[in-house]
């Protein structure tokens, strides 16, 4: 079948989200896509554009870049389409080339709107729209800040941001981000005037304040001029005669749709702008489309809706369409949640109560910085809308009951930690993902018709949650209700000798301060006859190798130990076992080399480089463990551990010692990190890196924490993984010094060993935190918890008492008995392996290898 | 009609509580490596050292536990190499873990064992008497 051809012009978030649907539905393959991007990049998250600043712009990466390789999908970027020919059906752009559509998708979005100001031009007056914008402030910036330092004294450059929306707040948070002193200018009485009403504005003011930016409400700005001498942006001028210096200036005064082609090509535009288009997001002329903020739809009056959420919902209309459908655009939700700068605002419905008749609830706590207020019918329960600053805890649970009858007492949904309000049954109609859409009708399908019986399997099923992941409290929570209401019992227990789940039994573990198995089954186990297994036996003796440290075969500790922490050596499909030394940082001495070479030489051990820079050797049979490790720890090595569920290795890069562009010595800082937390057992392995400039050569985004020198510091990212689910870690923390660094590490390995579930690694522990990345960071960062203080002195104990395991084995005639081959004769070797050479060394034999005569015997 | 020989494999002290230790006996004229377990409780049970799912001589290094079947507390072994669950008193696999044995038919054998004297005697065959 010939494919037909689709353009989109406009590669901003919601043409992506259009292709990205198209391409997922498609399954026949009956649309080729072809997107034009002025940008020179590929579609990226405008709407998290500050974090740029934080992680770089591979963190505005949207969604799956295998869209790009899809041969059925092509992207223009650095081509803007200048004109269009409706009748021949055609587009022509900037390269002067021309391409025919069999249909058309407008989505070009919006253009910061310039506010007519005098001095609106000058150099050093932004919009804040693309990542090219982003990257202009930051640089305009520390030239600013450079400018600052050369003089007799060096002063805070100073900001201001004109316009105190959304937009606004979020380039206030970025300008402060680049250590600008900032100054939001606001025209109209308080801040987000379009979203919450003046109580709300007036809480959001204080916190604003509060975290150091400066706030002027009601305050017209008359002009700009430049400082006396010079071409750049100096001072504003107000209304009221007033001034403010500044260095830089931040327009975000709104935004206009993109509307130019469209008119030109003679399509009708709405009154305030963009391309007007019914409830299926069709222009009048056949075959032509137009999606997000560039679209006025119908079901908006008319007019262009400056959020992305509709957008999307827009893109997912004319992609069902395309494809055959029906789908219609109900409209914007308008219902907004949103953290600035630590704040949490929110508002949906009708958060301003123009309902007539409408009641206003409201609680608020200056002191504490919060206002929420719930909007209600005349009938005093049906609710109509909200507003939530400084807390926005119920407004997951409450935006989709709009239109439902609220039980109970409506105040209570406003009162600190719930007080006592009841749970809420959502509709099946009522809407969970704004972002993507879906209901919790669907959700509830997910589970109940297609055997969706985790958050992650209803995810990937229903894509809710997968944008902006606010709601998954609440779908997690629906998921839950539907899994019991199946009578699936959704159980963390550890397994049938523990209820409690290992985050639990730590916690129970650690404020007991019981340190036996005896002890702990007896008195928090399923029951007294109970003799644990190999899930919780392991998992108490992870457990109390850190609330009470002791060998690992010290007494009753012994019997808790996985098969392979018993023998401290890793088993491999035969039997036989493999030993690893550490070598921290991947340093090691010749002579060390040397004296591992000429073990596995004289043991005839099979030996390969392991990806954490060190040397494994394999084909030890147990009882030769004891006399491999007389050897290596003679030659000055010591346990690596590699056989637990514990610290790994540190992978480092050359670092600034010998590598021309190394900007720290990242082997030195690896060495330090491994000797500081070699030893510690985890829920999982736990593999770190270090990186010493950015190029990255120790791979340290793919660790479950991985450290990148910056010529200030160390930044330290998070929560990495290779293996099947591979995650690059996330930033937790920026131009660290060594001592911030080691706490900061400190803090947060601990924090993951009391919390994590079991075999639960960084990455798929970090998703199931609650508020995430930034709760963490709360809580490592600036103590939330109140716990780091007892992290802190955990983690010194750890470091001063760690004692190699094996050094400490070989001293103990007690412990050496577990290495004998046989009880009843600790001369005679196990005879049951076989190997076959290959490359030099040897290999376990095959099945089939051991029938022939010859396979079976020793090692050459 | 078969008939078995005590055979002294070594003393109950030997034994570390809840851990398990290889043994050789004799059995119809070859030497047959053996699992020994002695549980916290006092019991001691013997199995097959092969593993039936991975065919390497290993069962003695899994990790003992018990598990609650019909009302009745079952004392288990997990294998070491891929996890799976037998019951040590009769040699069945309770949990194969989505696996197929390599090595007959997945149940451990199992030998009668004797306490006497602080000793662990294990009753093998006689010579030509079947397993």
């Amino acid at each position: 079948m010939e494919s037909k051809h689709l353009v989109v012009v406009g590669g901003g978030m919601v043409g992506h989200r259009l292709v990205e649907a198209v391409r997922a539905r498609d399954e026949q393959g009956a649309w080729r896509v072809t997107m034009f991007a002025d940008e020179p990049r590929r579609p990226y998250d405008r709407v998290a554009l500050t974090s740029y600043f934080a992680a770089g712009p591979e963190s505005l990466q949207l969604g799956d870049p295998a869209l790009w390789e899809d041969p059925l999908v092509r992207a223009r970027t650095r081509c803007a389409v200048t004109s269009i020919d409706l009748q021949e059906r055609t587009v022509l752009d900037d390269t002067g080339a021309m391409t025919s559509y069999d249909e058309l998708v407008l989505a070009t979005g919006s253009y910061a709107a310039v506010p007519p100001i005098p001095g609106a031009d000058l150099p050093g007056v932004f919009v804040y729209r693309t990542i090219d914008d982003v990257a202009a402030i930051r640089g305009w910036v520390e030239d600013a800040a450079q400018r600052r330092s050369g003089g007799r004294r060096a002063t805070q450059v100073r900001g201001a941001v004109i316009g105190g929306g959304l937009l606004g707040l979020e380039a206030a948070g970025a300008l402060q981000a680049l250590g600008v002193q900032a100054t939001v200018v606001q025209f109209g009485t308080h801040l987000m005037d379009a979203q919450i009403d003046l109580g709300g504005g007036m809480a959001l003011g204080r916190l604003v304040r509060s975290r150091g930016v400066a706030v002027r409400t009601s305050t017209a700005t008359a002009a700009m001029r430049p400082r006396r001498g010079e071409q750049r942006v100096g001072r504003l001028e107000f209304a009221d005669g007033t001034r403010l210096d500044v260095d830089v200036v931040v327009l975000a005064t709104g935004v206009r749709p993109r509307d130019e082609l469209a008119r030109a090509a003679g399509l009708a535009v709405g009154e305030r702008g963009g391309v007007l288009v019914d409830d299926a997001c069709r222009t009048g002329v056949p075959g032509v489309w137009a999606v997000g903020e560039v679209a006025a739809a119908a079901p908006d009056g008319g007019r262009p809706v400056g959020l992305v959420a509709p957008g999307y919902a827009m893109a997912e209309v004319v992609a069902d369409r395309l494809l055959g459908g029906a789908a219609t655009y109900p409209g914007a939700d308008t219902a907004t949640k949103l953290k600035l700068s630590g704040v949490d605002v929110a508002s949906f419905g009708d958060a301003f109560a123009r309902t007539p008749d409408a009641m206003e609830v409201v609680w608020a706590d200056p002191v504490a910085g919060v206002y929420k207020k719930v909007v209600l019918a005349d009938d005093a329960r049906t609710l109509l809308g909200g507003v939530f600053v400084g807390d926005a805890g119920a407004y997951s649970a409450l935006r989709p009951m709009v239109g439902a009858q609220l039980p109970g007492d409506p105040s209570a949904f406003l009162l600190p930690e719930g007080g006592g309000a009841p749970e809420l049954e959502l509709p099946d109609a009522a809407t969970v993902c704004s972002c993507n859409n879906v209901s919790a009708g669907t959700i509830r399908g997910a589970v109940t018709e297609h055997d969706c019986h985790d958050l992650g399997a209803v995810k990937a099923c229903t894509r809710a949650g997968t944008s902006c992941g606010s709601c998954l409290p609440l779908v997690k929570r629906l998921v839950g209700t539907e899994l019991s209401r199946l009578g699936i019992t959704v159980s963390t227990a550890l397994c049938e000798h523990f209820a409690l789940s290992r985050a639990q039994l730590y916690e129970a573990v650690r404020l007991s301060r019981l340190a036996t198995f005896s002890e702990i089954i007896e008195r928090f186990g399923t029951r007294a006859s109970g003799r644990g297994c190999d899930i919780c036996r392991p998992v108490l003796a992870s457990i109390l190798a850190t609330t009470s440290p002791r060998h690992v075969l010290d007494g009753d500790r012994a019997t808790l130990q996985d098969t392979n922490d018993h023998v401290m050596a890793n088993i491999q499909k035969d039997g036989s076992y493999s030993v690893v030394p550490r070598m921290p940082g991947g340093e090691v001495t010749p002579e060390q080399l040397i004296a591992v070479g000429e073990v596995a030489r004289d043991f005839g051990l099979y030996t390969k480089i392991t990806g954490g820079q060190r040397v494994d050797l394999f084909g030890a049979r147990l009882d030769q463990l004891p006399a491999i490790w007389e050897r290596l720890v003679a030659a000055g090595l010591e346990s690596g551990h590699a056989y637990g569920k514990a610290l790994r290795t540190v992978k480092s890069c050359v670092g600034s010692t010998w590598c021309r562009f190394g900007v720290q010595d990242s082997v030195g800082l690896a060495v330090e990190l491994e000797l500081r937390y070699r030893g510690l057992r985890s829920p999982h392995k736990l593999k770190l890196g270090v990186s010493g400039c950015a190029r990255e050569c120790a791979e340290a985004r793919g660790k479950d924490v991985g450290v990148i020198a910056t010529d200030k510091g160390w930044n330290v990212y998070v929560a990495g993984n290779g293996g099947f689910t591979p995650r690059h870690a996330q930033l937790l923390a920026e131009d660290l010094d060594r001592d911030r660094l080691i706490q900061v590490i400190d803090r947060f390995l601990l924090y993951y060993v009391r919390t994590a579930d079991k075999l639960q690694r960084t990455a798929a522990w970090l998703e199931e935190v609650e508020g995430g990345i930034d709760f963490v960071r709360d809580v490592v960062l600036e103590d939330s918890l109140g716990i780091c203080a007892e992290l802190d002195a955990e983690m010194d104990r750890h470091a001063a008492t760690y004692v190699d395991e094996w050094r400490a084995t070989l001293e103990d005639p007690e412990k050496l008995r577990n290495f004998l081959p046989f009880v009843n004769a600790p001369g005679t070797a196990d005879p049951s392996f076989a190997y076959i050479p290959v490359r030099g060394q040897v290999r376990p034999a095959t099945p089939e290898e051991r029938l022939v005569a010859g396979a079976t015997g020793v090692r050459p | 009609m078969t008939t078995s020989t005590l055979v002294r494999v070594c003393a109950v002290d030997d034994l570390v509580p809840d851990r398990g230790a290889a043994a050789l006996v004799p059995d119809d004229g070859r030497t047959e490596q053996v699992a020994l377990f002695r549980l916290a409780s006092g019991e001691v049970f013997v199995v097959q050292q092969l593993d039936p799912f991975s065919g390497a001589h290993v069962m003695a290094r899994g990790l003992v536990g018990s598990r609650l079947c019909d009302g009745v507390e079952v004392p288990t072994v997990a294998a070491p190499i891929y996890k799976q669950v037998f019951d040590l008193r009769t040699g069945a696999c309770l949990d194969t873990a989505d696996t197929s044995p390599t090595h007959g038919d997945g149940i451990l054998r199992c030998w009668p064992v004797t306490i006497a004297d602080g000793d662990v005697l294990v009753a093998v065959p006689d010579s030509g008497g079947t397993p």
